[in-house]
């Protein structure tokens, strides 16, 4: 047998966790490209850094993103990398699939590209991972013949995501996957052509346990909640108390508010709802005993992001409830308000939060219409440089 | 053929098992069976088993159709993803529940990820596919998994605990917010290529792109000069012009960041804040990360309460605690001194030794 030309990477096909380089080389086994990615990777682990670069902006016909250019910077020792671009695709709400279609997806995969995917990226699409620039077009072609549209990349709308809401979540107070879909469609502009200062994202949650991280990771975060009270079944209560669940010590104890009072003598647990912040703690541990309320909507917060430029950002409470039902105008007016603010008045590469930062969140929201109330801020101010509008001193 | 646009991502609905359909917004409650086993039960009392196995996020088209037969065998057709790269197989009929599970770990299917374990870690690109990195990003996630195992496919921790890593400070993939987040991190300003720079570079646009004002024009060469102090490495530079590199094999490496969390459960979300400002690269199996996250995940095991996440573990205990317990050594990096630094700073003697 010949020597191995990955020694170091074929180290990482051993372990119990599933090897991705494994995956790599039963693409390579069919596609050069896939191939000379292996070797590539194999020179980086060698030289301990990245050999890929930026190019000439590359796409398809009628979309300003969806696809990211990527080139070797070693095209001579890897001529099947020298054009590698990644192309995004949007994935149905929720990641749910049929395996027809995901088949189909194959095979369009295999005729036009590496081979080699990620499921999903960070964003939330499905990544093909890896081709030319002259299968671009045929590509996106053969995939909009099954039924996949590109997500977004560069300063759009980014592709949002939402967790499984509804489709498999007792907890879930919004149609998470059905909105998601309303949106992606009402703003397939917004996603497919930059537009904006720089990039925007989305990302919808049924309930504060926010499964796809809605609040740290997007600049405008819709997550379901409720209004009135926490449903109990008393029988399961008792019966998580039964069956060794410590009521005090893992419930009431780690209850934020401390709004709940546990009666052991007759196995009673008394919520004082007007309290509760709706953290989901409880509902978390006894899901057959506790449910949401039926007053349900959504909290709105904006401005999350990373670090880049000034410091990164968890989203900022603007609308402490809206109801969420079809045709969703109320949420489709207020998103458009945001994004008409943000793309006058924000600098090129500049997200919301960094603007609302900048501009003062007074005038965010007055901007976009929206009152002052205490569920948006921690606590108040601690410094006297306030300033007045003239109209308001009379 | 006029090429047709904006038709969206395939309508969910059409995705959905039956039982799915027929129960849509009507669940009741669940259970976790066992790790990687979770059932929901709809008002109606139909059931719906869920499958959890991780995935090398990283995959093949062969992968995705063995997969695809593995759904077609045991859930007629249907599958979905999670947010963190994990596959659900829906199982509707009871029967087929265990065999599935025998199936999938015969076949080095990771089953688990759901309870308190250790979910697949959300990661980036690295050398395989991105321009900026600092280090590569599957690599260490395979290599930290296969040391983490034992905890993602049983229930042995306190809490959920999530680790994420990203192989530059641009961060795309949620770390910042993660029990422990593993971050690339280049240590070198960008070296010039004058060369490059006057060839490739639109000059203006360079300037505007650094955060920190750390660039501006040379005359003298009509290129650009870069002051070091105020550099934060951040590669936006590179982004614009390739004459800018900032990849070194010593300057870059890895950082570790504890304690933030996303869910509003109990205390709201956090940021994780760096305990280890740097690590070698060390390919194939980064050893000296691996060991420091594996030591970070049992010290929290050993010592927190249950339910008890990193961050509110530590917040219980205080920093200077995790770092005595931890064993690791304080630091002067770890000390803010970007824009929101004296947040971070102490106003009150009450403090442990
Ligand atoms: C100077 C700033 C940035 C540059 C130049 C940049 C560049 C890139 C590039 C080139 C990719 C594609 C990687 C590939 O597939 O080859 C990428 C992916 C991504 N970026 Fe950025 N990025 C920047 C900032 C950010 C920031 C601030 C975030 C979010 C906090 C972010 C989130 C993402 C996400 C989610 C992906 C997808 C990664 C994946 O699928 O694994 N990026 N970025
Ligand atoms: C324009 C803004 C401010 C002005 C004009 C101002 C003025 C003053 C004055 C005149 C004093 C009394 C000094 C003395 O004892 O002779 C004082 C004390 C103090 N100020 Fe301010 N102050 C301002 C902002 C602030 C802010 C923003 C804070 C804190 C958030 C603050 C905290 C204090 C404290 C703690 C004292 C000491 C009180 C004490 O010793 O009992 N000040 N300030
Ligand atoms: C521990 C070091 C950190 C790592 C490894 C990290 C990594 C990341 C990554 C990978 C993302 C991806 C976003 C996406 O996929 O959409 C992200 C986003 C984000 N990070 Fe961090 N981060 C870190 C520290 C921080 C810190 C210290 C903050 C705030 C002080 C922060 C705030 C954010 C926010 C607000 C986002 C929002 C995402 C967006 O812009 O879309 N991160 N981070
Ligand atoms: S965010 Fe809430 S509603 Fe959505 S899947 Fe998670 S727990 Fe369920
Ligand atoms: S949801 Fe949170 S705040 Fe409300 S009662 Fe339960 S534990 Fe307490
Ligand atoms: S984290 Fe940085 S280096 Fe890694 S894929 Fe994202 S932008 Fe590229
Ligand atoms: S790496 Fe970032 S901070 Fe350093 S010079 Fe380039 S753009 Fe500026």
């Amino acid at each position: 047998m010949a020597d191995s030309e990955t020694p170091l990477l074929d180290e990482l096909e051993e372990g119990p966790w599933p090897s991705f380089v494994k995956e790599m080389k039963r693409a390579a086994e069919k596609n050069e490209a896939a191939k000379d990615l292996l070797r590539q990777l194999e020179r980086s682990y060698v030289d301990k850094v990245g050999h890929w670069k930026h190019g000439g902006i590359v796409g398809v016909k009628g979309y300003g993103g969806g696809v990211i250019g990527r080139y070797s910077d070693l095209p001579e020792e890897f001529p099947a990398v020298a054009e590698f671009h990644t192309m995004r695709v949007n994935m149905p709400s929720g990641w749910f699939y049929n395996t027809k279609k995901l088949r189909e997806l194959c095979d369009v995969w295999d005729k036009h590209g590496s081979g080699l995917t990620n499921m999903h990226g960070a964003t939330g699409d499905i990544i093909l991972l890896g081709t030319s620039t002259d299968h671009l077009q045929p590509c996106f072609d053969d995939l909009a013949e099954i039924g996949f549209d590109l997500g977004g990349s560069g300063s759009d709308m980014r592709t949002p995501s939402c967790c499984v809401g509804p489709g498999r979540c007792e907890w879930a107070c919004i149609d998470t996957l059905e909105l998601l879909y309303d949106l992606t469609m009402t703003y397939q502009d917004q996603l497919h052509r930059p537009m904006f200062p720089y990039k925007s994202k989305m990302k919808i949650s049924g309930c504060p346990n926010d499964c796809v991280a809605a609040v740290p990771r997007s600049d405008i975060a819709i997550v379901g909640t409720w209004r009135d009270k926490i449903r109990i079944d008393p029988v399961e209560v008792a019966n998580y108390a039964n069956d060794g669940l410590d009521i005090v010590q893992e419930v009431v104890m780690l209850c934020p508010t401390r709004c709940m009072t546990w009666d052991g003598k007759t196995k009673t647990l008394t919520i004082e709802d007007a309290e509760c912040n709706r953290c989901m703690h409880c509902i978390n541990l006894m899901p057959k005993a506790l449910r949401p309320g039926v007053e349900r909507g959504a909290t709105i917060l904006v401005g999350g992001k990373a670090p880049i430029v000034h410091g990164a950002l968890l989203s900022w409470v603007i609308v402490p409830f809206m109801k969420i039902e079809p045709p969703y105008t109320e949420l489709k007016e207020l998103l458009d308000k945001i994004w008409e603010w943000w793309d006058e008045n924000g600098k090129m590469r500049e997200r919301l939060g960094e603007l609302i930062n900048r501009l003062g969140m007074r005038n965010f929201l007055k901007a976009v219409g929206l009152p002052a109330v205490p569920q948006m801020v921690k606590a108040p101010r601690a410094n006297p440089y306030y300033f007045w509008d003239p109209e308001e001193v009379k | 053929m006029a090429t047709r646009t904006d038709f969206g991502p395939p309508y969910f609905r059409d995705m959905l098992p039956p039982v799915i359909q027929k129960n849509y917004g009507q669940w009741k409650y669940h259970e976790r069976i066992k790790p990687g086993l979770l059932v929901h039960v709809a008002e109606s009392g139909d059931r719906l088993w869920t499958v959890r196995v991780g995935s090398p996020r990283l995959v093949s088209t062969d992968w995705i159709r063995e997969v695809c037969d593995i759904a077609d065998q045991f859930c007629d057709g249907h599958l979905r993803f999670t947010s963190r790269h994990n596959v659900e197989f829906l199982v509707s009929d009871e029967a087929k529940v265990e065999p599935l599970i025998a199936y999938l770990q015969e076949h080095g299917y990771p089953v688990g990820g759901t309870g308190h374990a250790i979910t697949n870690p959300v990661h980036t690109q690295g050398w395989i596919h991105c321009h900026t990195p600092a280090t590569d990003a599957s690599g260490i996630v395979k290599a930290v998994m296969d040391e983490l195992y034992e905890y993602f496919v049983d229930w042995k921790l306190p809490a959920y605990c999530r680790v994420s890593l990203a192989c530059c400070l641009n961060m795309c993939g949620a770390v910042h917010c993660s029990d422990v987040a593993i971050l690339g991190i280049h240590r070198k300003p960008p070296v010039i290529n004058h060369d490059v720079v006057r060839a490739k570079c639109e000059i203006p646009n360079v300037i505007a792109a650094c955060p920190t004002g750390a660039i501006r024009p040379d005359p003298k060469t009509k290129s650009l000069i870069v002051n070091e102090e105020k550099c934060m490495y951040c590669g936006n530079c590179y982004t614009m012009c390739p004459g800018m590199p900032l990849a070194d094999p010593v300057g870059d490496g890895v950082s570790i960041w504890v304690g933030g969390k996303v869910s509003s459960a109990r205390t709201p979300p956090k940021f994780s804040r760096l305990v280890i400002p740097y690590l070698p690269n060390n390919p194939p199996r980064w050893p000296e990360t691996t060991a420091a996250v594996k030591n970070i995940i049992e010290t929290w095991a050993k010592h927190a309460r249950k339910h008890e996440r990193m961050g509110e573990w530590i917040d219980r205990i205080g920093w200077e605690r995790f770092f005595t317990l931890a064993g690791i050594e304080f630091k002067p990096q770890l000390i803010d001194d970007f824009t929101l630094a004296p947040e971070t700073y102490r106003s009150t003697p009450t403090f442990k030794w």
